[in-house]
């Protein structure tokens, strides 16, 4: 469930970016001088950082370094 | 010429890091260790050179003459897409590719398809089609750095002396640091133009008298308001331009690097702070672009606009070698530079154009790549490494840095297109449709190396046949498009200013469809590995 909910996430933010809605708007200049359009792709940004922390902390494939020592060990207790 | 100065110091700086890694290195002849750096690089390390390896010219000076030219639309459509794409990427295959480094001993991406696929010959062909694509991207390097050089040094140096000591420092450091030294270098690089983006944004805003003056004006001449909107793109070519980054992880040198790290852990901090690496390099550099629209008191930024309005103005009156020259001298690359040389104080602008030389010279990584896959893929997979050993691969490696990188120079003095459009319409769509490859080695059992075969002769082939097109039918006037075919209201096929317009989306959206489409019908036809194969690289 968990992961279906960070695979929605990524998609929702991938349809985010596709914005059409500030296409022909320059307007508001956001502190003065960024234009709403600009600002709004800063924002987008920010949005994936918190996705990135998401997807690190709830679907790390902590797995793969696990089978590697495991195979490791095993390599090791041949005689 | 005393921001030269400064530049040279950097240079230097730059050899001296190579030395020092060679220095340091215990293992030098072992294999490994050139090209790996023993897979030992730590967390810091890890992260600053990954993202210095895929920051290039491009990103720096490519990035703010196409916001010169297009607007603001050039931040969404290659940072806030590529800090989305890119740092998934690494989450999702770079970590696996570690992991099947650290287990197997693979040294590049042929080696993993070759055993995961039980092939030899094709894993060949996949390594020819890399290489080839990966040049354009080496020349980019050579190209940025006669550029700058002749910019920094208010044209004292000329290009082509300019970018012979750019290949020359950067093939030193290769050399003789290898992944190491390259590593080390790219830390050092990435540091200088993360500080480069934030002091020019203040520097020459405060020059500018204020951004918000500057924005302001740009608004009120119907001119220039729209470099403030996106309306100069098209929404398809905006969705199009989503396909590009996902070249990133497929480029060679990224996927190598991805084997140098220590422990996978280190590949967490990267996925976070890759987006914020994006915003500090690119915003800057796009706002920078923009905003010199309104540098008219700076002369070469005049002449530069005046020749946009003559393009755009002169039409059909023009002649062929008009609309060439008119080009070159509208051409936005430099733009940064010349922001920095008129507003900035001499010795600022000189320690700025040595953050400039810093993205402009991250073609290292490409170069040891390169010499990377001719020694493992080529010389070592065709017993040369079994009849001569490993010191001799290595320093068949060494020797290559140095053949390759006269190769570019060589290219680079007769190729003068720009920056961007060299990167982007041969490398960067080539890549983007060979990441079928990586996703179904990884994560789809029933892959075949006939499929394989398919999607690298599919991806070549795409990349010729653009480049054809485009040597054949020549760029129309901007704002015209010259179109065959319809369908769905679009041309089907259109050469534009800009490129090549497949019903309206760049080539690389079909590219990375049928590449994919020709991945799974392929394998489906053929017959897959032998299930031993496929329990070792599957094991849930």
């Amino acid at each position: 469930m968990k992961r279906l909910l960070l695979v929605l996430l990524v998609i929702v933010l991938y349809v985010l970016h596709q914005d059409t809605w500030f296409w022909r708007t320059a307007q508001p200049f956001v502190f003065g001088f960024l234009p709403v359009g600009l600002f709004y792709h800063v924002c987008f940004t920010l949005a994936v950082c918190v996705l990135m922390w998401l997807l690190v902390r709830h679907a790390w494939p902590s797995h793969l370094e696990e089978e590697i020592e495991h195979s490791k060990a095993e390599e090791d207790s041949r005689p | 010429m005393i921001p030269a100065l400064f530049v040279f110091a950097y240079l230097i700086a730059v050899i001296y890091i190579g030395i020092f890694a060679f220095r340091r290195s215990t293992h030098r002849n072992e294999a490994e260790d050139y090209f790996l750096a023993n897979r030992s690089l730590g967390v810091f390390v890890f992260l600053l050179s990954l993202f210095g390896t895929n920051m290039t010219a491009f990103a720096i000076l490519g990035s703010s003459g196409h916001a010169f030219a297009n607007g603001i639309v050039t931040y969404g459509l290659m940072a806030s897409s590529s800090a989305l794409i890119v740092p998934l990427s690494l989450f999702l295959i770079g970590t696996r590719m570690w992991a099947l480094g650290k287990r197997y001993g693979f040294m590049t991406p042929v080696q993993m398809f070759r055993d995961r696929w039980e092939c030899g010959h094709i894993g060949t062909v996949i390594t020819v089609v890399q290489a080839a694509l990966l040049v354009p991207y080496i020349i980019i390097g050579v190209m940025g750095g006669g550029t700058t050089l002749n910019a920094i040094s208010g044209g004292r140096i000329p290009y082509w002396f300019g970018g012979a000591i750019v290949a020359l420092v950067v093939m030193s450091y290769v050399f003789f640091g290898g992944m190491r030294g390259t590593a080390w270098v790219n830390t050092f690089q990435t540091i200088l133009f993360l500080c480069f983006g934030a002091i020019a944004l203040g520097v020459i805003g405060a020059g500018m008298g204020g951004f918000g003056k500057a924005v302001q004006e740009l608004s009120a001449s119907p001119a220039t308001s729209a470099l403030l909107t996106r309306e100069r793109i098209s929404p398809l070519y905006f969705f199009s331009y989503t396909f590009i980054p996902l070249s990133s992880i497929n480029f060679p040198h990224m996927i190598i690097f991805c084997l140098t790290a220590q422990r996978m852990q280190h590949f967490k901090k990267t996925v976070l702070l890759y987006p914020l690496c994006m915003l500090a390099i690119w915003l800057p550099a796009v706002f920078l672009g923009v905003a010199a629209n309104r540098a008219v008191e700076v002369p070469a930024i005049r002449a530069k606009l005046e020749a946009r309005r003559a393009l755009a103005t002169g039409g059909a009156t023009l002649s062929p070698d008009q609309k060439v020259q008119l080009r070159q001298t509208a051409a936005g690359d430099d733009v940064l530079v010349r922001l920095l040389e008129h507003y900035a104080p001499l010795w600022l602008a000189g320690l700025l154009g040595a953050g400039i030389m810093a993205a402009v010279m991250a073609s290292d990584s490409q170069i040891l790549a390169l010499s990377t896959m001719f020694t493992e893929d080529i010389f070592a997979f065709y017993e040369g490494r079994a009849r001569f050993g490993e010191t001799a691969q290595v320093h068949t490696g060494r020797a290559f840095v140095i053949v390759l990188t006269v190769i570019a120079y060589v290219v680079a003095l007769k190729w003068p297109q720009s920056i961007f459009d060299l990167a982007v319409q041969y490398a960067f769509s080539g890549y983007s449709a060979l990441m079928p490859l990586l996703v179904a080695a990884l994560f789809w059992k029933r892959s075949t190396k006939w499929g394989a075969l398919a999607s690298t002769l599919w991806a070549a082939a795409a990349v010729v046949a653009v480049a054809i097109f485009q040597a054949v039918v020549p760029a129309p006037a901007p704002g015209a498009e010259i179109g065959w075919g319809s369908l769905f209201g679009e041309y089907v096929i259109s050469r534009t200013p800009g490129g090549t317009a497949v019903l309206g989306f760049l080539p690389v959206v079909p590219m990375v469809i049928i590449s994919a489409l020709l991945m799974v019908v392929v394998s489906l036809l053929t017959s897959r590995p032998s299930e031993m194969t496929i329990k070792r690289y599957f094991t849930k």
